[in-house]
């Protein structure tokens, strides 16, 4: 079984602050992680490779530094990692094409995995893009999977509905958070994982289209949130009578 | 042209609402895709689409190979420079697949579309809440997912005509197969179009203690519960459908009480809109104060019963 994660080194989002003057997200200087559902990717990864043996590869576009991260998920479990910068002008569509470029250069592989969206975009569209470039069938929002002979099967999670669907290799599934609790590596882990090799490649080695983005990004802007913030906080018998006027008042209570 | 679609009749008569509008501006015409469904069409032409394209598929379950391959045979015979598909899960999955093989831009859960200096400009809510990306296509097509609720369908007309075509469209055959289709353990509640909802979060010790919550929430005559992940994801106390915020549901309802809920960013993403915010909290210095209209600081085991007996008792 051999298994591709692709794996995205994001700001950690809850470490942003926002600047109060201008209400936009400080971005300079806020710790950088992989995306929390490309480990649960990778532990799903892991726990198949576990029962049915194979090669698991990381794959990121990312900056140099991405490195570090990388070699955490090499000692959770991942056996190699190909690391490709990406190029000055990126969107989407540049980034799909990479990766399914690098996945095409890998050569050989029977699952991909992704996040369902990664934590500082949420966008959820690279799995499908890379499922559509491949041309191979996609199977998003996966809560649960299980490999059989010469098919794996997956339940999705729709909210109200969950679909279980089978499909044949190769096929690209995108995961839930919920799917699984990514493992901790050991120290033994650690230290085993700096031997495991990161390839890195040139944007260029992966694809020979010249990719233009679609899409540009003109801003990035704060969210305002004008509120009352009309807090009541000493004696609790006046605060509940004050706080059911004011909401007869405006009109909510009927 | 501006091409509409969304497995949701619903959903795809808010869209056709934002779908018109740039249609007008741009003076072009709107399709409404209707995959499988004839019996929406009629409808779809009355909330301003000018041509209905009925879609006659074998394939009756969503899958995103079969569903992306018929609107891509659409779009090669229609010149659609917009497409507009609506924001479930379905819908973006689809839209991800379609752009990859239309080499298209695509922006996932817009709040807002338009066009500014003559290129579609959309927004949307990023870094978990905290900021708002303003992004522009630079070359058609153009593919852009609009959540539920962003836009309120348009009046109905039954004076707007248009054309229907029922057709059936090439399509590729996926090799993956749909087992099943089961109802998630729910119970039945609909955040997303409830008018007020009282919501609850860690501040609450136990499972049994949410009846405070329901009791608010009937008096208010709101009867629906929300809350916040853990609740819902990690505690399970209530199911999926309950839960409020970015992963979960997006809610604007006229009157949100938040009760022992911190006020992670996450959680405000999906509340932000509401009409009036109340919070309840005892720590004074928990985030959700910000993002409220009224507060009691306070244990929400003294404050709620308090609370719904006054209201029980100005309502009479």
């Amino acid at each position: 079984m051999n298994i591709i994660v692709c794996a995205k080194q994001v700001v950690d989002v809850a470490e942003i602050k926002v600047d109060s003057s201008t209400k936009k997200p400080i971005l300079v200087g806020v710790p950088q992680k992989i995306s929390d559902m490309d480990k649960n990717a990778l532990e799903e990864a892991i726990k198949i490779k576990e029962k049915h043996g194979g090669k698991i590869t990381i794959l990121t576009i990312g900056a140099p530094d991405a490195k570090e991260r990388m070699k955490e998920l090499l000692a959770m479990g991942a056996d190699e990692g190909v690391l490709i910068p990406p190029p000055e002008h990126a969107d989407y569509h540049v980034i799909a094409h990479l990766l399914a470029g690098a996945i095409k250069k890998i050569g050989s592989y029977d699952i991909i995995f992704c996040g369902e969206a990664s934590i500082d975009m949420f966008s959820g569209q690279m799995g499908p893009r890379i499922a559509g470039l491949l041309n191979i069938p996609q199977i998003t929002y996966a809560q649960k999977v299980t490999v059989e002979q010469n098919k794996v099967v997956a339940e999705r999670n729709l909210g109200e509905k969950a679909v279980i669907i089978e499909s044949p290799f190769p096929v690209l599934i995108t995961v839930t958070k919920e799917i699984n609790q990514p493992r901790l590596p050991s120290l033994m882990a650690i230290l085993a994982s700096s031997s495991k090799p990161i390839h890195e490649w040139p944007a260029t080695g992966v694809t020979s289209e010249a990719l233009i983005p679609k899409l540009q990004t003109m801003d990035i802007k704060g969210i305002p949130m004008q509120r009352k913030n009309i807090i009541y906080q000493n004696d609790l018998d006046q605060s509940v009578g004050k706080l059911v006027d004011e909401l007869a008042k405006v009109g909510v209570l009927r | 042209m501006v091409l509409v679609y969304s497995d949701e009749k619903k959903l795809t008569l808010e869209l056709l609402n934002k779908a018109t509008e740039l249609a007008k501006e741009l003076h072009k015409k709107v399709i409404a895709v209707s995959i499988g469904h004839d019996e929406y069409a009629t409808e779809y032409l009355e909330h301003g689409a000018d041509l209905v394209i009925v879609a006659e598929t074998p394939q009756h379950q969503f899958k995103a190979e079969e569903y992306t391959s018929i609107l891509q045979s659409i779009m090669k015979e229609h010149r659609n420079e917009i497409v507009l598909i609506g924001s479930n899960k379905n819908g973006k999955e689809l839209a991800g697949r379609l752009a990859a093989k239309l080499d298209a831009g695509c922006v996932i859960d817009c709040t807002k579309v338009y066009i500014h200096d003559k290129k579609l400009t959309t927004e949307r809510i990023v870094y978990s809440g905290n900021a708002i990306a303003v992004e522009q296509f630079t070359s058609p097509p153009q593919i852009v997912t609009i959540p539920s609720k962003v836009f309120d369908p348009l009046p109905k007309n039954p004076q707007h005509k248009g054309e229907i075509i029922k057709k059936k469209f090439e399509s590729e055959s996926s090799p993956s197969k749909i087992l099943k289709v089961h109802e998630m353990k729910s119970e039945g509640v609909n955040v997303e179009d409830a008018q007020i909802i009282v919501s609850c979060g860690r501040g609450f010790k136990k499972k049994e203690d949410i009846k405070l919550v329901s009791e608010l929430a009937d008096v208010l005559k709101g009867r629906t519960v929300g809350c916040s992940r853990p609740i819902a994801a990690d505690l399970k106390w209530l199911s999926e459908d309950h839960w409020i915020g970015l992963s979960g549901h997006k809610v604007k309802p006229k009157l949100y009480v938040a009760c022992g809920i911190s006020g992670q960013i996450q959680h405000i993403a999906g509340m932000r809109d509401s009409g009036v915010i109340v919070a309840i909290n005892k720590d004074p210095e928990a985030l959700i104060f910000k993002s409220a209209d009224y507060g009691i600081v306070g244990d929400l085991y003294e404050v709620l019963p308090k609370l719904t007996s006054a209201i029980r008792g100005k309502l009479g």
